[in-house]
């Protein structure tokens, strides 16, 4: 009897290597990447060499030369003898700072329209709804320039301006303040109200868990007192309670001293922070309409108030529903700083796709830090939304 | 807007990247069948849409002038409305032609950015527009004025070096787009409107009240405004900038639009040449036909009719001469001889 040859049935077939699920996936996958990186690199040398045969300039080696522009609104200390590497991070610090502005107010605005919008207050309902269909639903450059003109034109020149007891003044080039000089004794006390806010917050903290653990409660009002109050307040007082100011005075065309804040901060802020706070509006109504309502009968029937089923029982859930599309808007806002060049508001589009790229010609080279600075901002709105998130389902509260 | 701007930056950084831009100009304009010209967007007498939409104006000319030489017709233009900061991608890219666009010339424009400049159309300089009613007479009494200008102009850098040279301080309010400078400086957010002298007078016409504003005497910068082309293609850079000779010379032998054809049986064998009488070579020598001067008066007139046309003393501009006249009546403008 010949013995068969043929391969035992109960046995799979042997197959090629490459069927085999896992290789072939890792196969498709180098396979991708060396063809990414293939485009990636065809695209830079390609470019390079369009470049030099045009012969326009290209790299980074701009950035030292001497930017020779003046730009309006800077926190950093820049002037036209610095190099266009400080009006880059001019720019990037302008740019955080109205998205960051503009983030803290639009949260605050969004909740309370959301809040409002779920009242059962018919009034409060309705404008809540109004304002979150007309800012949502028109386009956020027009707002801009809406916010921008609609400062300006009512407003006078700053010979004729509105004055608050002449130390604020209001005028057609902004708000103008009075600026504290901080010497080393004011310095002290807001190191003091630091640590008592530090301090407050510890003691709040043990509290919470003390109550956690035993049911007890616990008070710590006396430690925010004596935090934020009483050990700054001593320490500025020890120091000799000086605090000097520096005050607006108007000279020749406009006012000296002080701080100010320009119309162009002031509509951007505004435009951003009211277009966003409608979305974050509707994302605050949807997170609490999401909390299944016998939730909120079970807090009744506990005889919890209106404020405390909020508080408790409704906000710390909805924030689980909340969070991500939230952080998508704050994403949002801080790309859309970029519109805030329209109403010459110095941010990264007007300094560096703007100014920066007309003078020196490196479209390629300012383009790419512009992409390089809002890709990293929206990494970083991502990853630190992603820890609240985190935070919040975890339930610990 | 601004986002176009950045979109179309982008879109034309994609067109470095990717594609070659071909080197034979001419060849392409003459397979498209038209020019593709970067203008501004809006300046009273440099370039604007008239009241049938047609583009009109000096810098206008230029295009049509180029276009009726190599295409045997004025009006085979696109023009593209272009932004300060998106003037040079564009024509580095190739989306444009030639910039013919209140330019200013530069060592750094010039090399840096790749472009090569056509002979000057315009000789400018930066002045300063301020309300009357400041009683202000000179920039040296502008210490600590909030000053309008556009992002990415040299202005905008000429400023930064006159008040720094003179000790004055100042406060900058820049916008990419000319309109919203006017716009800013109407509504009273500046003190002070700073910008070439013919564009000044240009946006004066539209602002609410003109007659409020008036021009300070200091002129702190030298702006010649000229046509552009890219580097690295010869034959179409002879030929803007012959075009633009042409023009000039033109004024100064007395050829007008209106007698050119009488002209071109002139006996004098200069002006024969150059409109390509019997045996010329004008044509030859710029890859063209004989008729390229010609059709370009015909089409335009010369200079001096461009000038008086959109800009002169009789236009609501009414920019004076001065350094634009001829070289022979004490201006700038001198063709180099068509030989």
């Amino acid at each position: 009897m010949p013995v068969s040859r043929d391969p035992d049935p109960m046995q799979p077939p042997r197959q090629p290597f490459w069927t085999r699920s896992r290789i072939r996936s890792a196969i498709i996958q180098v396979g991708f990447v060396a063809l990414l990186a293939f485009f990636v690199h065809f695209l830079l040398s390609n470019t390079m060499t369009n470049l030099a045969r045009q012969g326009i300039a290209s790299g980074f080696g701009f950035l030292e030369n001497r930017a020779g522009f003046d730009i309006a609104i800077s926190f950093l200390d820049f002037g036209r003898n610095d190099t266009y590497m400080r009006a880059f991070w001019t720019a990037v610090v302008n740019t955080l700072v109205l998205s960051v502005l503009g983030i803290a107010l639009a949260t605050v605005i969004g909740f309370m329209i959301g809040l409002a919008r779920v009242s059962p207050n018919w009034l409060i309902s309705r404008l809540a709804a109004v304002y979150i269909e007309t800012f949502r639903n028109i386009p956020l450059l027009l707002q801009l320039f809406f916010w921008y003109f609609a400062i300006l034109r009512p407003l006078p020149g700053p010979r004729d301006s509105l004055d608050l007891a002449g130390i604020v003044f209001l005028s057609n080039r902004g708000l103008y303040l009075p600026k504290p000089l901080l010497d080393a004794g004011a310095q002290l006390g807001l190191a003091a109200l630091g640590l008592g806010l530090v301090i407050a917050l510890v003691m709040a903290r043990r509290a919470r868990r003390y109550r956690a653990a035993t049911g007890q409660p616990r008070r710590v009002a006396h430690w925010w007192f004596l935090g934020l109050v009483v050990l700054p307040s001593s320490v500025w007082l020890a120091t000799g309670a000086r605090l000097d100011m520096s005050m607006p005075e108007l000279q020749g065309f406009n006012f000296r001293g002080g701080m100010v804040v320009l119309p162009e901060m002031l509509a951007a802020i505004l435009g951003l922070s009211i277009y966003i706070a409608a979305a974050v509006g509707e994302i605050v109504r949807a997170g609490i309409q999401g909390i299944d309502h016998g939730q909120t009968e079970a807090a009744q029937a506990m005889g919890h108030t209106r404020g405390q089923i909020m508080r408790y029982v409704v906000i710390p859930q909805a924030m689980r529903i909340i969070i991500p599309p939230l952080t998508t808007q704050y994403q949002s806002l801080a790309k859309n700083t970029s519109l805030a060049s329209a109403i010459a508001f110095p941010e990264i589009i007007s300094i560096i796709a703007g100014t920066t790229m007309t003078q020196t010609g490196q479209a390629v080279e300012t383009i790419a830090l512009a992409m390089l600075f809002y890709l990293t901002v929206s990494l970083f709105i991502a990853a630190v939304m992603n820890f609240f998130n985190w935070r919040v389902t975890r339930l610990s509260f | 807007m601004k986002h176009t701007s950045l979109l179309s930056t982008v879109a034309v950084m994609t067109v470095i990247a990717c594609g070659a831009v071909s080197a034979q100009t001419i060849d392409e304009v003459r397979q498209r069948g038209h020019l593709n010209c970067g203008v501004s967007p809006g300046v009273s007498g440099f370039s604007n849409p008239d009241d049938n939409g047609n583009w009109a104006g000096f810098d206008v000319e230029v295009c049509r002038a180029v276009a009726a030489a190599v295409l045997e017709d004025a009006d085979a233009v696109r023009y593209t409305p272009l932004s300060n900061t998106e003037r040079f991608t564009a024509l580095q890219s190739g989306e444009i032609d030639m910039l013919s666009r209140t330019t200013t010339r530069t060592l750094n424009r010039d090399t840096a950015l790749g472009l090569n400049f056509a002979p000057v159309m315009f000789y400018d300089g930066q002045g300063f527009m301020v309300r009357e009613a400041m009683g202000v007479s000179s920039v040296m009494e502008l210490d600590g004025a909030t000053v309008c200008v556009s992002a990415g102009s040299t202005t905008e850098l000429n400023l930064a070096d006159y008040f720094e040279a003179n000790g004055l301080s100042y406060q900058p309010v820049r916008f990419d787009r000319a309109d919203e400078v006017l716009a800013a400086y109407d509504a009273g957010r500046c003190d002070v409107y700073t910008s070439d002298r013919s564009g000044l007078a240009a946006r004066r016409l539209v602002m609410n009240d003109p007659s409020e504003h008036v021009m300070l005497p200091e002129t702190i910068s030298k702006e010649p405004l000229a046509p552009a082309v890219r580097h690295g293609d010869d034959q179409w850079f002879d030929i803007v900038t012959w075009t633009v000779y042409a023009l000039i010379q033109a004024e100064e032998f007395g050829i007008t639009q209106a007698n050119v054809d009488e002209m071109a049986a002139s006996e004098d064998p200069n002006i024969s040449r150059m409109l390509g009488g019997e045996g010329s070579p004008v044509g030859e020598w710029v890859g063209l036909d004989n008729n390229w001067v010609y059709r370009a008066i015909a089409a335009v007139g010369n200079y001096g009719e461009i000038f008086d046309r959109h800009v002169g003393p009789e236009t609501p501009l009414q920019i004076e001469r001065g350094m634009n006249a001829l070289y022979a009546d004490g201006g700038l403008h001198y063709a180099m001889p068509f030989k």
